[in-house]
């Protein structure tokens, strides 16, 4: 009883330790609810050979990474020194998810672009810049209207989808991946699911 | 931030359209969250997804979908995040009862402590007291207190 007056203490301390542990975490990482589920089936242009198309289903039996890049994007420049070194190093296929790279860029008026136009810009952007900054991807894919970035949940770029074999998601980055990321969470995963089959 | 000056003109869009369905969109879009502006319906947003997201919704009004198929369309892609009234289910059972149960506990304690006070309020004065209060209440000096109650 004589230690009534602790009680408002106590409620306190509790509130302040829930407080604390929401200042640790990142409202901006929204967990994917397409985690463990099969990745979005497409089909789109290749930027290589635009009349050609890339498919899914073509990746089936390799596990592999899905980065969602722009050449408007800041995020991305930083990032992609990265994908460079995790190519070289063979860990597995990273495919290019070139996303808006027209409309996306809030400093051209797309809206009055024919298609065409607006697809050939694109890839004339999208080269210009593996170009001048390397080209990580065992091929890219354009998404020219986002369509596929909402299949696949995307809000902001870049992000990057790790798949299996089985054309499932297993792991999805928000925001762009670090050398400490592919140590820590990306390379021991590849291995995983290589092994696992 | 260069994506803002997009922002201000959705993507290309007919001026006026069918007024009903400008409005059905409109309406479901309130509920639904902007993942970019996250304090903000995609209704309100000008954030280039929000937009894309609104024409998702419109298109698929005009393909014939209700506002249950939309929704969760948008979920199966975004997760509940994207609505702003999270659904009823265990893992939100705290936030949705929780309130409720605070309330539920609040009036019980007040009610507990209410029939305390009236209980100490009922106990008699013992005659010693009485007197005291009379020559208080009579405006003479407070006699020393002969015992202590407590």
């Amino acid at each position: 009883m004589k230690a009534k007056f602790l009680v408002p203490l106590i409620l306190f301390l509790v509130l302040a330790g829930f407080l604390a542990f929401g200042l640790t975490l990142n409202p901006r990482e929204v967990p994917s609810p397409l985690i463990d589920k099969p990745a979005p089936a497409f089909r789109l242009a290749r930027l290589d050979q635009p009349a050609q198309t890339f498919a899914l289903e073509e990746m089936r039996g390799q596990v592999w990474l899905l980065n969602v890049w722009a050449s408007w994007c800041v995020a991305c420049r930083q990032e992609h020194p990265v994908l460079v070194d995790l190519a070289k190093r063979q860990l597995a296929p990273i495919v290019g998810l070139n996303y808006k790279e027209v409309r996306g860029d809030g400093e051209i008026d797309a809206r009055d672009m024919a298609l065409e136009a607006e697809t050939a810009l694109a890839i004339e952007r999208a080269h210009g810049w593996l170009r001048a900054h390397g080209d990580p991807y065992a091929l890219s894919v354009l998404d020219i209207d986002g369509r596929v970035g909402i299949d696949f949940g995307v809000y902001g770029v870049p992000e990057t989808f790790l798949i299996d074999q089985r054309g499932n998601i297993r792991y999805k980055h928000i925001g762009p991946i670090t050398p400490e990321s592919v140590e820590k969470i990306f390379a021991p995963r590849i291995e995983e699911l290589k092994r696992a089959g | 931030m260069p994506a803002l000056a997009a922002d201000a003109a959705p993507q290309a869009r007919p001026a006026v359209e069918d007024p009903v369905l400008e409005e059905r969109v409109l309406e479901l879009s309130h509920k639904l969250r902007c993942l970019v502006c996250q304090n903000q319906s995609i209704a309100e947003s000008h954030a280039p997804l929000a937009v894309d997201l609104r024409n998702q919704v419109r298109e698929q009004f005009v393909a014939g979908r209700n506002e249950v198929e939309i929704v969760d369309y948008l979920v199966a892609r975004y997760g509940d995040f994207v609505l702003y009234e999270p659904p009823f289910k265990t893992t939100t059972l705290v936030l949705w009862l929780g309130p409720l149960l605070l309330l539920v506990a609040g009036a019980g304690w007040l009610g507990l402590r209410l029939r305390r006070r009236a209980a100490e309020a009922a106990t008699p004065l013992s005659d010693a007291e009485h007197a005291r209060a009379r020559a208080l209440l009579e405006g003479g000096a407070d006699t020393p207190k002969q015992e202590e109650r407590s």
